[in-house]
């Protein structure tokens, strides 16, 4: 364990084994998004409710499910980082940053889509919508604050700080946002109010989410490896690298 | 040095002692500048006046919107306040002696947070009220309105504190402690709007008033640990 942690350290150690991985999480991403978009749109059947119109859910579930799941990396990438000065944890996790707003962005957007043949409006504030976009300005502001700083070394632990703050925060505010909606809102129609979702539907959109989940993996590894080489430039291994020496000649 | 000649084991202990060498120093301080101290609530009051000129000076629909506005606006005034709550320790020095202490900065930073919320938090919660008749606030409310605002913005305060703290350092910080603060204060919001209109509706006040309660307990436990370790990094950086 502690000698994993030890080559964990290592951004060296990093560029080369992610280098291994990297190919299997595009294959994997491409594979599943492919067939999860052309099972989701062409085979599976129309919603006796909704028509075709359900359809976006093969985009909208995926998107929401990494949004809340890359702020949690985040903040454990943040976590590893102040604990053990893992120096990739903090490059991942400042990677991640923008992908996971994206992703947010994306589920907002697909919902507000969503909304017009379902609500008859753009926007509603219903209370998992609410939730999605207080999660946005959480990941802006984390994004925001590491902008802010200087000095690498701090804006790196003060990002890691906010998103730790902010995940003890996100079921909070889910939970109250939740209270609000039904304090305020008469519940009409809940989109996810059917838990009983035919074989046909649910296994497209499993297929879906597995793949969004490649691409994010995929994602972080190409994106971490830049960053490692942005912020190792100075660094002896990375300059053969470059240069394009080999590796023994040092 | 004389510093040198005191054992250190002296300088432990007393964890109470400096805390309340803290707070006496900050009320000494705060109290010297009422100036400072006023603007928090004339803000509030400034806001309190927009919102009729701007929407209608039709009673019924004041009272219909005003728990909501009476919160959002005390809120604003709490967020306005916190810049300043680091900004002139961290000026002089004197954060950089709290972080020096052997007393646990997690103490220090709540001693002045306490503070904080006596000359701000609850200010703002004692003058609601009267901002409260102005905007027709239907008869009942009253006392739920000041009890959940002295609540919340306890926890608006320590919340706020750790945005304080991580962007004390930074030369203009006064928008991006806003952009971290607000989103983490939509939970006090939520309970406390809800609070004053569960008291108008004639529902129980219990339950949201609990709830700002434990959310207070929680920030009181939590809050603390991030303020610090936000300090060092601002100092450090």
């Amino acid at each position: 364990m502690w000698a994993f942690i030890n080559k964990l350290r290592s951004p060296k150690w990093f560029y080369a084994i992610s280098a291994k991985l990297q190919p299997f999480f595009w294959v994997a991403a491409a594979a599943l998004i492919l067939a999860g978009t052309v099972w989701g749109l062409a085979f599976a059947p129309a919603d006796y409710q909704q028509g075709n119109s359900f359809r976006i859910i093969y985009v909208h579930v995926p998107a929401a499910f990494l949004a809340q799941s890359i702020f949690v990396s985040m903040a454990i990438s943040g976590l590893v980082y102040m604990v053990w000065k893992i120096k990739v944890a903090d490059m991942a996790a400042t990677v991640m940053a923008p992908l996971g707003a994206a992703m947010t962005f994306v589920a907002l957007f697909s919902g507000a889509v969503w909304g017009v043949p379902t609500w008859g409006t753009w926007w509603m504030w219903d209370a998992r919508l609410t939730a999605m976009l207080i999660l946005l300005f959480l990941y802006l502001g984390v994004i925001a604050l590491r902008g802010a700083f200087t000095s690498r070394d701090s804006a790196s632990r003060a990002a890691s700080v906010l998103a730790m703050v902010g995940v003890i925060n996100i079921p909070i505010i889910k939970y109250s946002v939740d209270w609000w909606y039904t304090l305020h809102q008469p519940a009409t129609f809940t989109v996810t109010g059917r838990a009983a979702m035919p074989m046909e539907m649910w296994v497209p959109l499993l297929i879906m989410v597995l793949g969004f989940y490649s691409f994010f993996i995929a994602l972080t590894l190409m994106r971490t490896r830049s960053e490692i080489l942005r912020r190792e430039g100075t660094k002896r291994w990375v300059q053969d690298l470059v240069t394009g020496q080999p590796e023994e000649k040092r | 040095m004389r510093a040198s000649l005191m054992p250190l084991h002296d300088h432990k202990g007393g964890l109470m002692i400096a805390v309340k060498a803290t707070l006496m120093r900050d009320l000494t301080l705060m109290l010297r500048r009422r100036g400072e101290m006023l603007n928090p609530l004339v803000f509030f009051a400034l806001v309190i006046t927009l919102f009729p000129i701007a929407i209608s000076p039709d009673p019924e629909l004041l009272a219909v919107i005003a728990p909501g506005l009476l919160w959002v606006a005390a809120l604003l005034a709490a967020l306005l306040s916190l810049d300043s709550l680091f900004r002139s320790d961290y000026d002089d020095g004197s954060l950089e002696q709290l972080l020096l202490a052997p007393q646990p900065l997690a103490a220090l930073g709540l001693a002045k947070v306490a503070v904080h919320w006596l000359l701000t938090g609850l200010p703002l919660a004692l003058m609601a009220p009267l901002l409260g008749i102005m905007l027709a606030l239907p008869a009942g409310s009253y006392a739920v309105l000041a009890l959940s605002l002295a609540l919340g913005t306890a926890s608006l305060s320590l919340i706020g504190a750790i945005g304080a703290a991580l962007t004390v350092g930074l030369a203009r910080g006064g928008v991006l402690l806003s952009l971290l603060v607000l989103p983490l204060y939509i939970p006090v919001l939520i309970f406390g709007a809800g609070a004053v209109q569960a008291a108008i509706m004639g529902d129980g006040v219990s339950a949201h008033l609990a709830i700002l309660g434990a959310l207070l307990a929680a920030s009181l436990m939590l809050a603390p640990w991030a303020i610090a370790a936000s300090l060092r990094i601002s100092i450090n950086g």
